[in-house]
């Protein structure tokens, strides 16, 4: 196939699909680092002129990293549902786009969509889109799933209230958790990123989360963010744990540089589903992913960060998890270096995702070496409640202490949802609604119930 | 603080340093605590940006130490900041106007100050681990290479200045990524045989090094035990159980 485009009499052409996409893709820092971005703004859009007469099929029958070297295309290929992909099946992806925008598309058509897609696809026609474009086909897209409480309703913004501590004291872990619930976080799931990867110090952690959920009725689901491996230990030793977490990527290479492979994640899920803990149908898996993760393992396979990311979902969509967020300024400047490379690219990732069927959130946030403030996240932030993201992070005044970087705090969840007019997970508002956080506003009991309870403190 | 202001729960505020309890108004932060963070960015903001002032560090170096074989200015291929930032692979090689600089006998250790991620972690807190360390060091008889300053520098920049010095072990002092809470904190790394071709895996790192976090002078002490352990087994790194930063975790890289 002959991938090629002339703007101004000046003939550019793409070495493979992988070329096109890399060049097609919007300006970031990870491309230039990868060595895979255009060389001029001539050839940006010449690549997206390219990409735009493209057929979808392409994607097909060229695969960016070959089936016998990599276990992610091999899941790929073989989960494609080719009768769900039959009424795009002719069209270019820039007739996809166009298809996309249209009145008649809607979250039932989408979502039928959905097994026809790979992420090829979906990171193709994003990269075609412009911000408006990435708000206006999310925002059709209902993704639901469900373990206490149920995430991803229409009309509704669910956050993880994450309480970490620098060492994991129980009581400080405990102050963040009581913090948040009483500014109406934690209705996703309340997650920890623990200090220290162990098996014992999980299983300490979940216990504390089950001894409050427990003592208060909250209608929430614990995890600790701990290697998988890690928390299977800990259920083994009996933890009471609800959602098991992972990062992941979109090669194989960049997962086993996570210490994790598809057949792994499928024992995790497997052992967390026995557990039964909220009923056979519930969603159990939680996974966080990035932009930059492959490319930082050197495991990219010359494919742009932001197909990479997209080949991501589809790990995460085998597993049929109850969370995904893209943890979109953690990983560095080298990757997305401001405000605006950071705001793309969230909108891109909860695009990608909605459009594969995952229930997308984000993790607003960013580091103190990228050029980004407090304002790049109220933007994004705000964007992402327009476009319909399941859940966001609630971290006290937007200030991890324990990871050193800056998300969104449970004001700005309560901003967001004010201004529009976004509620929490219906079983988590009638929580609230009720007399339990009146109750955990009781200083007294509460700090007894911490000090010396049965979290194993 | 306006009298429009509430705190809920402000007995939480002493049980974690994240910041909980914070006075609100409406759904928003107050005023104060607003600013308290902008100031706090601020402040981790100027620690990346802030050039390290490779002079003046020399001269405390030299006026506050005894250093056998003195001090040597050097930079990386990154030529200033904004590069650094987004291409993290120049901050690891030497330049080579400073290659040129570097030669002589073998020595026991090289020491290098880097500015990394935190200039001001460097001038705050390299001097007063060093002033612990070096005198405890040339006590045990080890020898020294100059002592080098560099600029644009990551962690694998001691790599090709161990190897050009012929240093038996390196030890990296550089600035850590700069957090809210503390934009001064100083990483220390030791790697046996440093050359070229090391990783992240070879090294052993103590981190988190400032006035309220690990004390300059029991990170002293605690590097001065890795170093002996780093010199009878000529190695460093995973082997020897050490603490090994995963890749999201090794921000000063």
């Amino acid at each position: 196939m002959l991938l090629r485009h002339t703007i101004d009499s000046v003939d550019y052409r793409f070495d493979s699909l992988k070329d096109l996409l890399a060049k097609a893709s919007p300006a970031r820092s990870g491309g230039e680092l990868a060595g895979l971005a255009a060389r001029s703004a001539a050839e940006r859009v010449a690549a997206q002129m390219a990409l735009a007469d493209l057929p979808l099929r392409a994607f097909l029958d060229e695969q960016l990293i070959p089936y016998e070297t990599d276990e992610v295309t091999r899941l790929i290929c073989d989960t494609h549902d080719a009768a769900a992909f039959a009424p795009v099946a002719a069209l270019t992806v820039g007739e996809f786009r166009d298809l996309l925008l249209t009145d008649d598309v809607d979250g039932e058509f989408l979502c039928a969509l959905s097994p026809g897609l790979t992420p090829e696809m979906a990171a193709a026609v994003s990269k075609l889109m412009r911000v408006q474009d990435l708000i206006a086909v999310a925002r059709k897209v209902e993704v639901v799933t469900r373990f206490r409480t149920t995430v991803g309703l229409r009309g509704r913004l669910s956050t993880r209230l994450q309480p970490n501590h620098p060492t994991d004291d129980l009581t400080g872990i405990a102050a963040s958790m009581v913090d948040g619930l009483l500014l109406g976080s934690g209705d996703a799931v309340i997650g920890i990123n623990p200090a220290g990867d162990s098996a014992q110090r999980t299983g300490e952690l979940l216990r504390l989360i089950d001894a409050v959920r427990e003592r208060y009725a909250i209608p929430t689901q614990s995890c600790v963010l701990a290697h998988v491996t890690t928390q299977m230990a800990a259920l083994q030793q009996g933890a009471p744990l609800d959602l098991m977490f992972q990062s992941i990527a979109g090669t194989e290479k960049a997962n086993a540089s996570f210490g994790v492979s598809l057949a792994l994640l499928k024992e995790a899920h497997d052992a967390t589903r026995s557990l039964n803990r909220a009923g056979p149908d519930a969603n159990v898996m939680y996974f966080e992913t990035g932009q930059g993760s492959a490319l930082s393992a050197n495991a990219h396979h010359g494919v742009d960060q932001q197909t990479c990311e997209a080949r991501a979902y589809a790990v995460a969509r085998v597993f049929k998890p109850m969370l995904v967020n893209t943890v979109v300024g953690f990983i560095g400047p080298e990757y997305l270096y401001d405000g605006k490379q950071i705001l793309r690219a969230g909108l891109e990732d909860h695009f990608c995702g909605k459009l594969l069927g995952l229930p997308m959130g984000c993790d607003v946030c960013y580091t103190n070496h990228a050029e980004a403030d407090q304002d790049d996240m109220d933007t994004l932030l705000t964007v992402l409640g327009v476009a319909g993201c399941n859940y966001i992070m609630g971290v006290p005044g937007a200030d991890d202490v324990m990871l050193q970087y800056q998300s969104t705090s449970f004001h700005d969840a309560l901003y967001v949802r004010s201004v529009l007019g976004l509620r929490p997970a219906p079983e988590f508002e009638a929580w609230l609604q009720g007399e339990m956080p009146s109750q955990l506003a009781l200083p007294s009991p509460l700090l007894a119930a911490l000090g010396s309870g049965g979290a194993g403190a | 603080m306006t009298d429009l202001a509430r705190t809920r729960l402000p007995g939480l505020r002493a049980l974690t340093p994240a910041r909980v309890a914070l006075p609100t108004v409406g759904n928003s932060i107050a005023t104060r605590e607003v600013l308290a963070f902008q100031a706090a960015h601020a402040l981790a903001r100027d620690a990346v940006h802030a050039p390290l002032d490779m002079a003046e560090m020399e001269r405390r170096l030299k006026e506050q130490l005894t250093l056998p074989a003195g001090t040597v200015q050097l930079r990386s291929n990154a030529p200033d900041r904004a590069t650094y930032l987004r291409a993290p692979h120049l901050g690891r090689t030497l330049h080579e106007d400073s290659a040129a600089k570097l030669s002589g006998e073998a020595c026991d250790l090289v020491i290098v100050i880097a500015d990394g991620l935190s200039s001001k972690a460097v001038e705050r807190n390299a001097l007063p681990v060093l002033q612990h360390l070096v005198p405890a060091l040339l006590e045990l008889r080890w020898t020294l290479a100059p002592v080098a300053l560099v600029q644009q520098g990551r962690v694998a920049i001691g790599d090709p200045i161990g190897q050009r010095l012929r240093a038996r072990c390196s030890l990296v002092l550089i600035g850590e990524r700069p957090g809210l809470s503390c934009a001064t904190s100083l990483g220390a790394y030791i790697t046996a045989h440093p050359r070229v071709e090391c990783n992240d895996a070879n090294r052993v790192c103590l981190s988190n090094i400032h006035e309220t976090g690990l004390q300059p002078q029991e990170a002293a002490m605690q590097l001065l035990e890795l170093l002996q352990v780093a010199r009878v087994a000529g190695r460093t790194g995973a082997a020897l159980g050490g603490q090994v930063h995963g890749l999201m975790a090794l921000e000063s890289d």
